[in-house]
Order: structure tokens, then C-alpha cells, then sequence
């Protein structure tokens, strides 16, 4: 016997119909993006919000957390327009690109002194022109389907960047997506990027999910990167500086070629509801993949990230690993799930958590699996949950350090030690300087 | 400089210490020796601030001030300075960060001003040269990777530099061989002073042949069952504990 569930739509749920409906003609793309919007757009209605009953979402019930969905500042807008003639936001030296409320901003970017081998183009502008190979590279095939973050961000995608990087390309700088939200009333946004790294480029990729303003603001944002063989990729990320009622998704579809380097690492600090998901495929063989990352988590936010990494291919190495400094009512989750299909004999992979809880009201989940399919494999993984250790806090404290500043010393340690992987010195150091205003802030 | 009256200290409703009274006057040096399980460890957890313990009656007073209700680090900060029995390792915190961080806290609490790291660097330097402590070390995460003898160097360097006014030595004999003895032995004797007082706390009377003291204390049953001077300590080496166990059971 079956039984028929008729679901319920959220008055979120329902917002997002009618502005779907009402936008729709207004997004940019030809006929063939329009298609691929509403067949996206028929998924998401077919899923509603993703909830606790769905596995992959289960500690992140946005279906409850997501009480009313915002509108959109499409770019001409006379909201939009009134924040971009406001808005200086502040970058990093680099080649940034900044997208303001969803859509790419060349004015805003840093666009004139480009080098040879950089080319950046709008995400608009090319699915106006309707660029067919270019449009299916957006979604990749067998990355995340049927995520319902991905179908409405499809569905919706205003803006974003489109950047490719010929092979050989070194570049000297890093290479800056910035994302803000502008001031005044809530509202949302939804950008796709893609950066294409050819084979042997080399690049630092510092994305940044920032805001004018503190606000409750929403976001669903997808990076798609496309690694050629012999690329090199370290990719930072920042979601900081958001109100607690902020819902932030992020999306990261990553596929390596042979032979790739790829280098994650991401602070996830003062995010509001933040969920980071990263769909990494190993597509050819000897290559090496480091996805790391570091939540700090107070008040009642809430930090999930989680990661499929699919070997599918011989040969490769993936190691994750992340940590988490929870505060107060605060709520970490990481899920992390690895896969060996059957040919991807000689992986090697480690997945390690670990989270720090300050105060008995805040929570870690912790989910790491591990499929296997292949017989000669090297896997293994980890997860602590653990409180600031008492002899540590009381050493130091005899030795004359009050109790708040023995314990924002044991956590600048703890969360030193995650940062160290990042290899750009200039982003490391600001990376550091953000988490330790943070940690002394943190009454 | 130290006294300490009718202490009775409980951890989780068992007795550890029985009405303890000792005192230790500027510019003394004063062992206090006895069986395992005496007390010993929990006196200087107790004084330094530890607050696994519970006080059920007594005080401890440092210069006529009593320190009971004193955070660990206001202790520190007026003058006392407990050398572990067993470092804490802390991965991730380099030594010479720590160093300053002490020092300029306990400078901080008194109202002086913060000490610029040339002259911290030089100071660390001197003290650490007398302690054949190599620069390496001084480079590490605090305590992480070091040996017991290294440790218990790391100690007597920490104690040089915050110069405090009495120095509690929880068994620094232990897991030290001849040679780190002596050389940790040399650097607790050089920092003796005349405004400067040691509590010494030993199982063995080895350590007492390189650090003499002023005064000896037999601890049992958690309180100081005897007190004497220099010859005590022998006494004990030769006929043991025994007969103070008995008497304090």
C-alpha cells in the first residue's frame, strides 16, 4: 500500500512561487535558459524547501527556519540603483569582481588592468547570448542534482561572474568575488559563478560574502569551478558580517582534471544561518584535493557545511578538515561524505572535525561517511566534540592570565592551527585578524 | 609571607586535607616531605587557586592578605607562582607568546607598565642560557614535544622571569635525572633571596641535598605532622614514613 503525501507549502514556499512567476521574464537568458529555469523551477516545486526529512539537510531544516521569503533588488531596480550609486565596498588588493545584491557589477570590479590569460565576463550577458556549451557548464552533470538549494538557485540565478583562465596562467594576485548586499529592506539574492581554470593555471581565488550594512538579508549563491590538468587552485572563503536572521547558502561544484591541486579552506564567522555545500568530483587521475575550514559560532547561528567528495577515478587524494568554535545557543554541523566508486582503486582519504564547545547550550553534529566500493583504498576518519581543556585554562591562569584571556589564547591556537594550511600569506593574515577580533569580542 | 591556618579542604566530599597549618617567612626555604597521598599535590593546587577543591574551613594568607577568594591569576599577579609537578602541554600557543602574555598580564595587575619585547627577549634569553634551555625550545609550542627535564626547566625559567615573591616546587624532582636536577637545583638556588620565600614539596630527600632548606615539614594524613630543621629530612630518608602514617591514622 502507498500512501500519497500532499505537502504543505510554507507561506516561504509560496512566496517563492509567486516570485518566481513574477520574475521570470524579467531574469536574464534566451528561450533554451528560460527552459532550463522552468525545468529547475518544477524541481524545487516538486521538493518545497529542503527539510529534516531529506538526509543531506537534515541538521539545516530550512523548510522552519526560512519564515518568509524576501524579494529581489534586480539589477535596474530603483532599489538596486539607489545602492549602487552608495556603495564603496571594501576589497582586498587583488582582481575583484563584485557582485552587489546578485548581480556583477563591472563598475564596482576591478576590471582595467586585467592580465593576459584573465578574462571575465557577466553571468547576464552570456545567458542572454544563450552560449550552449557555456550554460551546461553552469549545472554540471552528476554535481549535487536534485540538491533543492541548486534548483531554486537555477531557477533564480539573477547574476554572476564568468571568468576563465587560459592554461598556463599565473596569476600574481588573487582573484576577488565579492559578494554584498546592499542596505535597507530585507531581500535576496541569487548568483551563480563560474571560473574556469585551464590546465597548469595557477591561481589564488578569494571569495567573500560580506554586507554594506549588517542586515537579515538572503543568499543563495553557486561557484561552479572547472579545474583543467595540471591546475593549481588554492580557493578562500569568507561569509562574515552578516545579522543573525541572515540565511546564507553557498554552493561550490568543483571538478579537478588530472593532475590538479585544489586548496580550500573557508571562515565561516557571524554568518546568521549559513550552510556551505561542496560537490568535488575527482575526474582524473593524481590529483589532490584539501577542503578545510573554520566556523565561529555565537548567539543562536547556526554554521553547516557539508561536503560530498566522489573519487571516481584512480589515484587521488582528498583530505578534509574542519573545526568549529561554538559559542552560546550556537549550532555547528558538518557532514562530510566521501566516495570510492569501484575503479577508484589507491585513494587516499582523511576526513578530520573538530569542534570546541564553549557553553552547555551549544551544539556539534557531527556526520562523516565514508562509501567504498573499491577494495585497495586508504580512508579514514575523525570527529571530536570537546570543551577548552580545564588544566590548559588553569595553567595559564596561575601563571597570571585572567580566565578571558587564557581562554582567547587556547582558541587562537585552536583555530590558528586550521588556518595554517592557507598558503597566500596576505589572505592568511587578515583571515587571522578577522577570527581574533572576533574571539576578543566574544564577551 | 605564607600562612596558612586550620585548612580543610574536600574534593567531591572526601577529605584531603585536616586542619593544615604551616607557616613560611621571607626569605625561607621550607620542604615539606611526606607519604603519597598525604596531600602534598592537592596544598599547592589549593594555594595557587585550583577550584576542583572546596575550602571548608581555613585561610591562606599571602603578606597578611587572604587569598581564598582570589582568582588564580590575581594570585599570581601578588606574588605566587606554582611550578607544576606535571607542564601543561598547550599546542598551538609558542613559548615566547605565553612568556610575554604572563608576564605583561601579572605587570597589568600590578599597574606597571607592559614590558616591549626586546627587553622580554633579552631577559628570556639570560634566564634561559643559565638553564641550558637552547633557543630552539624557546621557539616551540609551550611544553609540547619537550621531555620531563625540559619541562621542569621550562618551569624554573617561567618562575625567574615573573620573579615572585613565594615560589611553590610541587615534586620538580620528579622524572629529573642527576644532571637536569642539578641544573634546575642551580636555577631555583639563584633566585633565592632574602624577600623571596620556597615551599619545596618532595617525596625524596634527594632534591634537599641540591636545594638546601631553612625548615622541614612532615606531611601526613593531610596535616603537617612535624616540623624540624635540615636533619629531619635525612631521618626520614633513612626510617621512612612509617611511623607518621600510623600516628596520623
Amino acid at each position: 500500500m502507498t500512501t500519497e503525501i500532499t505537502q504543505i507549502r510554507t507561506p516561504a514556499e509560496k512566496a517563492l512561487i509567486s516570485l518566481y512567476a513574477s520574475e521570470k521574464d524579467r531574469l536574464p537568458g534566451n528561450k533554451a535558459v528560460k527552459a532550463l529555469r522552468s525545468q529547475a523551477f518544477a524541481e524545487f516545486e516538486r521538493s518545497g524547501l529542503p527539510h529534516r526529512r531529506i538526509e543531506s539537510w537534515h541538521y539545516t531544516d530550512l523548510r522552519s527556519q526560512l519564515r518568509e521569503a524576501a524579494p529581489l533588488f534586480t539589477a535596474g531596480s530603483s532599489e538596486f540603483e539607489d545602492s549602487l550609486r552608495h556603495v564603496q565596498p571594501k576589497i582586498p588588493e587583488g582582481y575583484a569582481l563584485v557582485l552587489l545584491d546578485g548581480t556583477f557589477v563591472p563598475e564596482l570590479s576591478d576590471l582595467d588592468e586585467l592580465p593576459p590569460g584573465l578574462t571575465v565576463r557577466s553571468l547576464a550577458d552570456v545567458l542572454a547570448s544563450g552560449d550552449a556549451t557555456l550554460v551546461e557548464r553552469l549545472a554540471p552533470k552528476g554535481l549535487g542534482t536534485g540538491d533543492p538549494a541548486l534548483s531554486l538557485n537555477a531557477a533564480l540565478m539573477q547574476g554572476g561572474a564568468v571568468v576563465d583562465i587560459a592554461p598556463g596562467t599565473e596569476l600574481a594576485k588573487p582573484l576577488i568575488i565579492l559578494s554584498v548586499m546592499s542596505a535597507g529592506a530585507v531581500h535576496a539574492a541569487f548568483h551563480r559563478s563560474l571560473v574556469r581554470v585551464g590546465a597548469g593555471a595557477k591561481l589564488t581565488l578569494f571569495e567573500i560574502v560580506d554586507a554594506v550594512e549588517i542586515g537579515s538579508n538572503q543568499q543563495n549563491g553557486v561557484l561552479v569551478i572547472e579545474m583543467g590538468d595540471g591546475a593549481e587552485l588554492e580557493h578562500l572563503t569568507r561569509i562574515s558580517r552578516q545579522g543573525a536572521d541572515a540565511i546564507i547558502i553557498r554552493s561550490v561544484l568543483a571538478t579537478l582534471g588530472a593532475n590538479c591541486r585544489y586548496d580550500g579552506f573557508a571562515l565561516i564567522a557571524d554568518g546568521g544561518l549559513v550552510r556551505r555545500q561542496i560537490f568535488l568530483r575527482f575526474d582524473g587521475e593524481h590529483s589532490a584535493a584539501g577542503i578545510r575550514g573554520l566556523s565561529l559560532l555565537s548567539g543562536k547561528r547556526h554554521a553547516d557545511t557539508t561536503l560530498v567528495v566522489d573519487h571516481v577515478v584512480p589515484h587521488c587524494t582528498s583530505r578534509e578538515y574542519f573545526k568549529h568554535i561554538i559559542a552560546d545557543e550556537a549550532t555547528g554541523v558538518y557532514q562530510g561524505k566521501v566516495i570510492v566508486r569501484p575503479h577508484a582503486q589507491k585513494t587516499d582519504g582523511g576526513m578530520k572535525s573538530r569542534a570546541l564547545l564553549l557553553s552547555d547550550s551549544a551544539s556539534m553534529f557531527n556526520k562523516p561517511e565514508l562509501e567504498i566500493f573499491a577494495d585497495d583504498v586508504v580512508c579514514g576518519h575523525g570527529a571530536t566534540v570537546a570543551q577548552l581543556d580545564d588544566d590548559q585554562l588553569f595553567y595559564l591562569r596561575s601563571r597570571g592570565l585572567p580566565r578571558a584571556e587564557a581562554e582567547q589564547l587556547l582558541l587562537e591556537a585552536f583555530a590558528a592551527e586550521a588556518l595554517d594550511s592557507v598558503r597566500d600569506e596576505g589572505a592568511r593574515g587578515r583571515l587571522m585578524t578577522y577570527v581574533s577580533d572576533w574571539l576578543a569580542a566574544r564577551k | 609571607m605564607l600562612e596558612i591556618k586550620n585548612l580543610h579542604v574536600e574534593v567531591e566530599g572526601k577529605k584531603i586535607l585536616d586542619g593544615l597549618s604551616l607557616t613560611v617567612k621571607a626569605g625561607e626555604v621550607a620542604a615539606i616531605m611526606g607519604p603519597n597521598g598525604s596531600g602534598k599535590s592537592t596544598l599547592s593546587y589549593v594555594v595557587a587557586g585550583r577550584e576542583d577543591y572546596e575550602v571548608t574551613e581555613g585561610e591562606i594568607l599571602l603578606e597578611g592578605e587572604n587569598i581564598l577568594e582570589l582568582d588564580p591569576s590575581e594570585r599570581a599577579a601578588r606574588g605566587l607562582f606554582l611550578a607544576f609537578q606535571y607542564p601543561v602541554e598547550i599546542p598551538g600557543v609558542g613559548t615566547m607568546t605565553f612568556l610575554k602574555s604572563a608576564l605583561n598580564a601579572q605587570r597589568k595587575a600590578r599597574g606597571e607598565d607592559e614590558l616591549q619585547t626586546p627587553e622580554l627577549m633579552k631577559r628570556v634569553r639570560a634566564a634561559a642560557k643559565k638553564l641550558e634551555i637552547n633557543q630552539d625550545m624557546l621557539k616551540r609550542a609551550l611544553n609540547v614535544g619537550f621531555s620531563g627535564g625540559e619541562k621542569k626547566r621550562m618551569e624554573i625559567l617561567q618562575m625567574a622571569l615573573l620573579e615572585p615573591k613565594l615560589a611553590i616546587m610541587d615534586e620538580t624532582d620528579s622524572g629529573l635525572d642527576i644532571d637536569a636536577l642539578r641544573v634546575v637545583a642551580q636555577g631555583v638556588n639563584a633566585l633565592r633571596a632574602k624577600d623571596r620565600a620556597f615551599l619545596v614539596i618532595t617525596h625524596y630527600q634527594r632534591l634537599l641535598n641540591y636545594i638546601k632548606p631553612d625548615t622541614v615539614h612532615v606531611m601526613a594524613g593531610g596535616r603537617i605532622v612535624k616540623t624540624g630543621g635540615p636533619e629531619l629530612a635525612l631521618e626520614l630518608e633513612k626510617n621512612g614514613y612509617r611511623d607518621y602514617v600510623s600516628e596520623a591514622a
